[in-house]
């Protein structure tokens, strides 16, 4: 039988995944196949989908959108998916509008925008989620604090600017969304076609004043500005193109000047949107099929891609790779209270990991084929990679040793790192586009990839010693062969992490060479890469001059952690130099907790010898069953 | 005593106390860029033998700590001592002499790069033509005059060293004596308003009766860059010809300023240090690509002309990011400049031109160590592999 339960484990998980191969079919509207058309924003094609889950998460920091926030989870509050509640935004926007989807924290927002804080039930409020009808009264309040905040420098801003800014943002994602469709979204663009143009006019002629310093209409300037950022949903095939689309506004406008026929796409959309207002799901679900098939002419690849980039986000790999990371961990745990007798769990935990693996590295190769990118183009995407390599680091650690220390490193790794990717993928898309510089799959593929496995092994290196002097202190497992053998690991990984952060540290000389005319600028982030190149040559130097012995090296290791936990995310804090490209303000607590709870088990690390459970029980003991052991075993000379 | 100086230097944990102390250096160097901007922080920090301290407004100061001159002078002298001593041509340490070797080389040509390389930037506007290229950081205040050759003139510089406020400038080659009544290392000039400036102008002669300057604080963003402005006074033999406003701010007309010397025309400017080339280049186009939709640039590219008659080329040729342009030992590389500067001008191109006479021992040093390190770990690995098959 227990032969069978690690295969019977993997099974049940297998089945797991098995259940999200298809998107399950929508009730009445194919908000599913609505969601696979295809839009640009922010720079790329992609599916409404993509935009809808991003639009959301920079609004309210989930996927989905809840429309009854004062209840608890348990309460069953309705919760609709992104998509519909794009379609509702787009077509429906006065129903929208009356939805508490924005989400403030920040009380002296609140207390600008005059929101109610206090949660209350039957007023149907949580004090966090507010509507956009709830915060358009104040909006010129908002944007004049919003526009003082923008000119305070990045780094001296308080949180109170930050989430002016951030709900600045939000705002203008929002509207800029419900601008999308233009004339279309009322679904009768026979008569509302004239209208909008009126109000172009109308509006132009307000930009033109503003522009010579005359009144002018704000109104009417603002409904502008929404419509010409608006995302870009009318396709252009060209010869040299095939992203020159145009906004609804710009195509109405060429219209009205040229006389040109009306675009099939704002005609279609239309349809859409005459069927959705009138509740006919049959219809709408007909004029979406239209739709695509009059896409499908000219646009049959980006089909392809939206379908394909849709059912990323449905199944959502890495997080499934998590929650696999996080069961193998637990199974783990529970092996270490028998290891002689449940060996299957350490079994089933390595089958586990690798079903996480098969996962993770799945989804990592689908987001390369979408991007058309390496694995590593941002913040988020390293902490997957990290993940990634961090992980195989771990099983391969296990293959040698067998002693379940390899599986434990892959499973805690591969959890923390995407938990942390999961919180850094909540600032928006992505698969945001790369500024000109960083816009060269070569390096992307070079410098950032090796330099990324550095990052990994110097984590799996810091982590091996946790797991070394954690057991060496609270338990009496770490027998001078473990000790011996954590102590191996400890020293090959550091071999990898040195031969990897160096040679990925001078690439990125080379790449900084061939970009900017010096191999070595002393920016943060290169500063950040040296520090892990000189620690890691450090430790293996100490260990070859016989400076620091087993407990030395794991303490050395753990200091490896902090070190690249600043090149990873302090340098990205300090708001300076070419590279930074991700800052956030809550990630800076993490980073000093984390920091601090690297030191408190170097302290552990650092105490006498006698105090360590394992060594105490090892210098009791006479001898041991295998009589060669010294009296005082592993190493303490640190 | 010698063999006590010997084992110091040539001892392992020489070499582990420089790369700790180097991390460190590292780490506070890059905090003090917070404050201090790139530039300073990595001449207080990096180019130097130790970091100086003193309260401020003193005058004295004390090395507080190692710089990273020192540390990385230590370690080269460590690392070249070390491996006389224990050097073995044997099949188990090739790899460890290839990567330290590689090293050396590194740590040489940063040393060779920090005291030969120079930068300087072209910036032109589609069709303009080019035979030198300006400092961005050192300006000089010139004077010229038509030369005896048509068509070229006869250029007399002062460099921005020498111009310090109250200071007096003479010189054979200058027509006049040349005094400072003021020098801002930054700056903004601007029109003199009829209600808002009602104090003197600050020169007598040119641009300046008609203009305000405003000292502004020195720059310490690697993305902004300093404008400096000099008031100067120039005396003839009879004495003075009157005060001058020389600045290198973007709106200040690029026109020399004009005055006479008994019969001769001269012309004054205060501009970013020329280095002549000896060829001319020329922007035939200037590319600004966007992603669809927004701001975020994908790349920016210049098409150029080269001409150099001494060797008889004249050839076109696209420079671009990530894509430099290698020439007669300088190297130019598309400058990215922020979106804003290229909306508003976007015919404009700033190439920026780094003669590195170094260029090549990263390239050569990073292949010796990888392969050193990369021969060296499979080389134990591989007999740990083994070891534990036949165990």
């Amino acid at each position: 039988m227990k032969k069978w339960l690690p295969w019977i484990v993997f099974a049940v998980f297998t089945i797991w995944l098995g259940g999200s191969f298809r998107t399950p079919p929508d009730k009445a509207y194919d908000y599913q196949e609505f969601g696979r058309l295809p839009i640009i924003a922010e720079g790329r094609a992609k599916p409404l989908d993509s935009v809808a889950r991003n639009a959301l998460l920079q609004l309210r920091e989930k996927q989905t959108a809840n429309l009854e926030p004062w209840k608890e989870w348990y309460q069953n509050p309705k919760i609709i998916p992104a998509i519909e509640w794009l379609a509702t935004v787009m077509m429906k926007p006065e129903v929208a509008d009356t939805w508490p989807e924005f989400r403030i924290d920040n009380p002296d927002v609140k207390g600008l925008l005059n929101l109610p804080a206090n949660p209350d039930e039957k007023l149907q409020r949580d004090g966090k989620h507010f509507s956009w009808l709830q915060i358009q009264p104040k909006l010129a309040d908002l944007k004049r604090e919003a526009q003082r905040a923008s000119e305070v420098e990045a780094s001296r801003r308080n949180s109170y600017d930050q989430a002016l800014l951030t709900l600045w943002n939000a705002q203008q994602v929002y509207n800029h969304l419900k601008g999308t469709l233009g004339p279309a979204a009322g679904g009768d663009l026979d008569n509302d076609l004239k209208a909008y143009e009126d109000k172009f006019f109308t509006a132009r002629t307000a930009f033109a004043a503003n522009q010579r310093g005359q009144a002018f209409d704000t109104n009417s300037l603002n409904w502008l500005m929404d419509q010409v950022e608006a995302p870009l949903i009318v396709p252009v095939l060209k010869e040299d193109s095939r992203t020159s689309w145009k906004r609804a506004v710009e195509s109405v406008a060429m219209t009205a000047n040229t006389g040109s026929p009306v675009d099939p796409a704002l005609v279609a959309y239309s349809a859409i949107s005459k069927a959705y207002r009138a509740g006919q799901p049959a219809e709408f679900n007909a004029a979406v099929q239209d739709y695509r098939a009059q896409l499908a002419m000219d646009f049959a690849p980006e089909l392809k891609q939206m379908r394909s980039e849709q059912f990323f986000n449905f199944f959502e790999p890495f997080y499934k790779a998590m929650i696999l990371y996080l069961c193998a961990f637990l199974l783990v745990l529970a092996y270490w209270f028998e290891p002689a007798k449940w060996n299957w769990m350490r079994q089933a935990a390595i089958a586990l990991v690798l079903l996480g693996l098969a996962v993770h590295t799945g989804g990592l190769i689908w987001r390369m084929v979408l991007q058309g990118r390496p694995p590593v183009t941002n913040l988020y995407s390293s902490a997957i990679f990290i993940g990634w390599g961090a992980t195989i680091l771990g099983l391969l650690l296990e293959g040698f040793w067998r002693n379940s220390i390899g599986v434990v490193v892959s499973a805690i790794m591969g959890f923390l790192t995407l938990i942390i990717a999961h919180h850094l993928s909540l600032s928006g898309d992505t698969m945001e586009m790369l500024r000109a510089v960083l816009d060269t799959n070569f390096w992307l593929a070079t410098h950032v990839v090796v330099v990324t496995l550095g990052y990994a092994s110097t984590f799996v290196a810091g982590l091996l010693a946790i797991t070394y002097i954690i057991q060496g202190v609270f338990t009496r497992s770490l027998t001078p062969d473990m000790s011996k053998s954590v102590a191996r690991m400890i020293y090959g990984i550091v071999c990898f992490a040195a031969l990897f952060s160096f040679v990925g540290t001078v690439l990125g000389g080379i790449w900084a060479d061939q970009s900017w005319g010096r191999f070595w600028g002393w920016d943060p982030k290169e500063n950040g890469a040296v520090i892990i190149v000189l620690w890691n040559a450090l430790i293996l130097h100490a260990r070859w001059g016989g400076m620091v012995r087993e407990r030395g090296l794991a303490c050395l290791a753990i200091v490896g952690n902090i070190v690249t936990s600043w090149s990873w995310f302090g340098v990205n804090m300090l708001g300076i130099g070419l590279h930074s490209y991700g800052f956030t303000s809550a990630a800076f607590i993490w980073l000093v907790a984390f920091i601090v709870s690297q030191l408190v088990i170097m302290g552990f690390g650092l105490m006498p010898k006698r105090y360590w459970q394992s060594f105490n029980s090892a210098l009791e003991a006479p001898e041991a069953a295998d009589g060669k052991r010294k009296p005082a075993p592993a190493g303490a000379r640190a | 005593m010698l063999d006590r100086i010997a084992k110091f230097f040539t001892s392992l944990r020489l070499t582990v106390a420089c790369l700790g102390i180097g991390v460190v250096v590292v780490f506070l160097g890059t905090l003090a860029q917070v404050d201090d901007g790139l530039y300073l922080a990595q001449a207080k920090w990096f180019r130097s033998f130790f970091v100086w301290w003193g309260p401020r407004g003193a005058h004295w100061h004390i090395p507080i700590f190692p710089g990273g001159y020192l540390v990385g002078g230590v370690l080269l002298i460590n690392l070249i001592a070390a491996h006389i001593k224990r050097f073995q041509l044997t099949a188990k340490k090739f790899g460890i002499n290839l990567l330290h070797a590689g090293i050396i080389l590194l740590l040489l040509g940063q040393l060779a790069t920090d005291l030969l390389s120079r930068e300087t930037q072209m910036r032109f506007n589609q069709g303009q033509t080019l035979k030198y290229s300006e400092s961005a950081g050192k300006s000089e205040l010139v004077f010229l005059t038509d030369a005896a050759k048509p068509g070229e003139d006869k250029v007399v510089s002062v460099p921005e060293s020498m111009l310090k406020t109250g200071v007096e400038i003479a010189d054979q080659n200058l027509p006049v004596k040349v005094r400072v009544q003021a020098f801002y290392p930054n700056s903004t000039v601007r029109a003199r308003g009829p209600m808002v400036d009602t104090g003197p102008p600050p020169a007598t002669q040119g641009v300046g009766a008609k203009a305000a300057v405003a000292s502004e604080p020195e720059t310490r963003d690697t993305d902004k860059r300093n404008f400096p402005s000099a008031v100067i006074e120039l005396i003839g033999k009879s004495g003075s010809l009157g005060t001058w406003l020389v600045s290198e701010y973007p709106a200040f007309p690029e026109t020399p300023q004009e005055f006479s010397v008994g019969d001769k025309t001269w012309r004054l400017a205060l501009r970013g240090r020329r280095e002549y080339l000896p060829y001319t280049m020329k922007l035939l186009a200037m590319t600004n690509d966007y992603y669809p939709g927004t701001d975020i640039p994908k790349n920016y590219q210049s098409r150029v002309r080269i001409e150099n008659p001494s060797r008889g080329e004249n050839r076109e040729v696209d420079i671009y990011m990530n894509n430099p342009l290698r020439y007669a030992g300088q190297t130019f590389y598309q400058y990215q400049m922020n979106s804003e500067e290229a909306r508003a001008n976007p015919t404009e191109s700033v190439l920026q031109v780094v003669r590195n006479p170094g260029w090549v021992t990263p390239y050569l040093g990073c292949l010796m160590v990888g392969g050193g390190m990369a021969y060296q770990f499979l080389f134990h690995l591989w007999g740990f592999i083994s070891k534990r098959r036949r165990a």
